[in-house]
């Protein structure tokens, strides 16, 4: 299966055929499989899907944080600027980790330390990547703090998160991805928790101090801040990539059903009462994930072909790919 | 206490509320003398009319899970009165609620925790019609016929509410929810937890109950989105007031209030390109505790004038609108 293409020439990320399985007292499953992504530097990819299609246990994958037992990861190989991620050693990891590659969870509370203050979290990094001393890291540390809109910065170093709303955390969380001036940001649903004027907050800010040479993961299930925020969009469906492509693409001219269906069901803003398009079904358990396209059951194009083999990423043109049966026929 | 209301406007409104305030007591200062209070709901007013979906919509900390608990009268009312079908539910004698609970149902947020994980399918559905002595015939029969009315397969009614995703367990809340033939639910964020693809099927689930049931629903939600696409009216509610109430295409299209318009900006639509960084809104929302002076959004308003800070402004009517502004 070829990588697929982006805009931005040298690729700073290329994940090939990354499998991760979980094992449960019920049994093994693949939480996602065959994961194939390019990611080029200054690039602002998305990857969006339902929840338990993956789109986590992926970006976890990317920096082995999976945690192991139960995780693992099969197989697969991941190449950050040219380095092999599965092959490093705890160390050198470490160095990569908040260094080079920073991430943003979805609920800052969680991945900020409640028994310490907020500049002592936020020194502890800067110290942990460069050489300089406390004193300096401190003051690193509240500049950045008042570049992402903190007011009273200096008092708020001195804050401890739960004394932060929902929107200041994530703004601390933001400062701390974005002040060792990462080369790539892995950002897990980071607004999904806060309100829609917060979210828009936190948007501006993130595309104002996103360098033009720092690339972006942004992890989502909204269809509507993909579009806002990314250039290329990955869709995933139950733990495979079934479609791939530039926004336009991908809102234009969907070329996998799911993809198609997805966009149509998200409300939008409407005059009154209507009824929205649906996917009928549910999305199947990972126990039981039918044979060949994982879609099928829900597909209304599926054929005898799509219930016995397993779709690859065809091309579309244009750079888009669709894991479809359909673009196989369409071609022949 | 069966107080009767002589004259509406119009028609009938199935429920009416009155200058509704829900206020919760804290206690600040040594021995905590002085007594203050976080006024949840502020002086809400609003009536609703059989049939019709209310869409509530605010963002979180606005009070509109407080407004529809007080409905349900899960939290007292401070003052304020609250009609249904004529008869102030507050305060009202247990027995007498009781009956009209059967009229009143809720559907929460998160579907598993409103479900019993020890009582099955069955014993969940038919729960209500047990307590109220309206099982006639067996209950099995009860069972699925309501199931079969939410879109899940007859068996369901022998399995547990683990057993299904989450969109099935919002389909069970919502098969007890019409249970006992409600005229009214309250539906608090009943569909904000489920998936896009799960969500479009809960909401046209919850149309087409409105429509065979004749169902009047409060839509309480931070999505407008969503409230845009299931609601006849929208009230637009901020630090426990409403600011902003009209139909739906008149606020989406034509949003007067400067909360409703940052409100309907905010929302990430694809194929709407970004405004930049002309986003107007600025800082947050003030705690609900210490409102500001004046105006509550004056601090945060892009068109914020001097007479904003000081004087709340009162909620003015022009045709089937209201606004609470100084502009208008």
């Amino acid at each position: 299966m070829a990588g697929d293409q982006n805009v931005h020439g040298q690729s700073l990320l290329s994940v090939r055929n990354l499998t991760v399985t979980f094992t449960t007292d019920d049994g093994r499953f693949k939480a996602a499989e065959d994961i194939c992504m390019d990611i080029g530097r200054g690039e602002s990819v998305g990857l969006v899907g339902e929840s338990g299609c993956g789109k986590s246990v992926t970006a976890l994958g990317l920096t082995r944080l999976i945690p192991n037992p139960p995780g693992c990861i099969e197989s697969g190989t991941v190449l950050f600027d040219g380095a092999d991620i599965m092959s490093m050693d705890t160390a050198a990891l470490r160095k990569i980790r908040g260094n080079a590659i920073s991430m943003i969870f979805q609920e800052p509370l969680s991945a900020l330390s409640p028994l310490h203050r907020i500049g002592r979290q936020l020194a502890e990094a800067v110290l942990l990547h460069r050489r300089i001393s406390k004193k300096e890291a401190w003051r690193f540390a509240e500049d950045w703090l008042r570049k992402v809109g903190i007011p009273d910065a200096g008092e708020r170093m001195h804050s401890y998160p739960y004394q932060l709303s929902g929107g200041m955390q994530q703004r601390v969380m933001i400062a701390m991805a974005l002040m060792l001036e990462p080369a790539l940001i892995i950002a897990d649903e980071p607004t999904t928790a806060l309100d829609v004027t917060t979210q828009a907050q936190i948007f501006d800010l993130t595309l104002r101090m996103k360098q033009n040479f720092t690339s972006l993961l942004l992890i989502t299930h909204d269809m509507g801040v993909v579009w806002e925020m990314c250039e290329r969009v990955i869709v995933m469906y139950a733990s495979r990539i079934v479609e791939t492509g530039s926004r336009e693409a991908i809102f234009e001219h969907p070329a996998h059903p799911y993809t198609a269906g997805l966009l149509e069901a998200i409300p939008r803003l409407s005059r009154g009462r209507q009824r929205l398009k649906d996917i009928p079904g549910q999305v199947p358990s990972p126990f039981n994930y039918p044979k060949g396209c994982h879609f099928q059951a829900r597909c209304p194009y599926a054929f005898e072909r799509c219930r016995r083999e397993t779709p690859p990423l065809f091309d579309c043109g244009g750079g888009q790919k669709s894991a479809c049966f359909l673009m196989d026929k369409a071609k022949e | 206490m069966n107080r009767e209301v002589t004259s509406y406007e119009g028609s009938q409104p199935l429920l009416s509320v009155k200058d509704l305030k829900t206020w919760f007591p804290v206690k600040r200062g040594l021995f905590s003398r002085q007594k203050d209070y976080i006024r949840a709901v502020d002086g809400v007013s609003l009536e609703l009319f059989p049939g019709e979906t209310l869409g509530l919509v605010g963002e979180s900390g606005c009070g509109k899970t407080t407004l529809g608990r007080t409905l349900l009268g899960l939290e007292p009312a401070t003052s304020g009165g609250i009609y249904f079908k004529n008869s102030l539910l507050n305060p009202m004698r247990r027995k007498q609620m009781n009956r009209l609970r059967q009229k009143i149902q809720v559907v929460f947020q998160d579907p598993l925790s409103s479900l019993n994980p020890r009582m099955s399918v069955m014993d969940i559905v038919t729960e209500g019609l047990v307590q109220f002595k309206r099982i006639e015939g067996s209950k099995r029969d009860h069972a699925r016929r309501l199931i079969k009315e939410v879109g899940l397969s007859e068996d369901a009614i022998y399995r547990y509410p683990h057993e299904f995703s989450g969109g099935q367990r919002q389909r069970i809340n919502i098969a007890r929810a019409i249970s006992l033939r409600p005229e009214f639910i309250i539906c608090d964020e009943a569909v904000s937890a489920l998936d896009v693809s799960i969500q479009a099927q809960a909401i046209n689930l919850l149309i087409s109950l409105q429509e065979r049931f004749q169902l009047s629903y409060l839509f309480i939600s931070h999505d407008l989105s969503v409230v845009s696409n299931i609601a006849d009216r929208i009230a637009v509610m901020y630090l426990g007031q409403i600011l902003e109430k009209g139909k739906t295409a008149d606020i989406i299209h034509e949003p007067l209030h400067p909360y409703t318009k940052v409100l309907i900006d905010a929302v990430p639509v694809p194929g709407k390109e970004r405004r930049g960084e002309s986003m107007e809104i600025k800082g947050e929302a003030a705690s609900i505790a210490t409102p500001p002076p004046g105006c509550r959004f004056n601090p945060r308003c892009p068109k914020a004038m001097a007479v904003c800070r000081e004087i709340p402004p009162p909620l003015r009517r022009f045709g089937d609108r209201e606004v609470r502004c100084h502009l208008y």
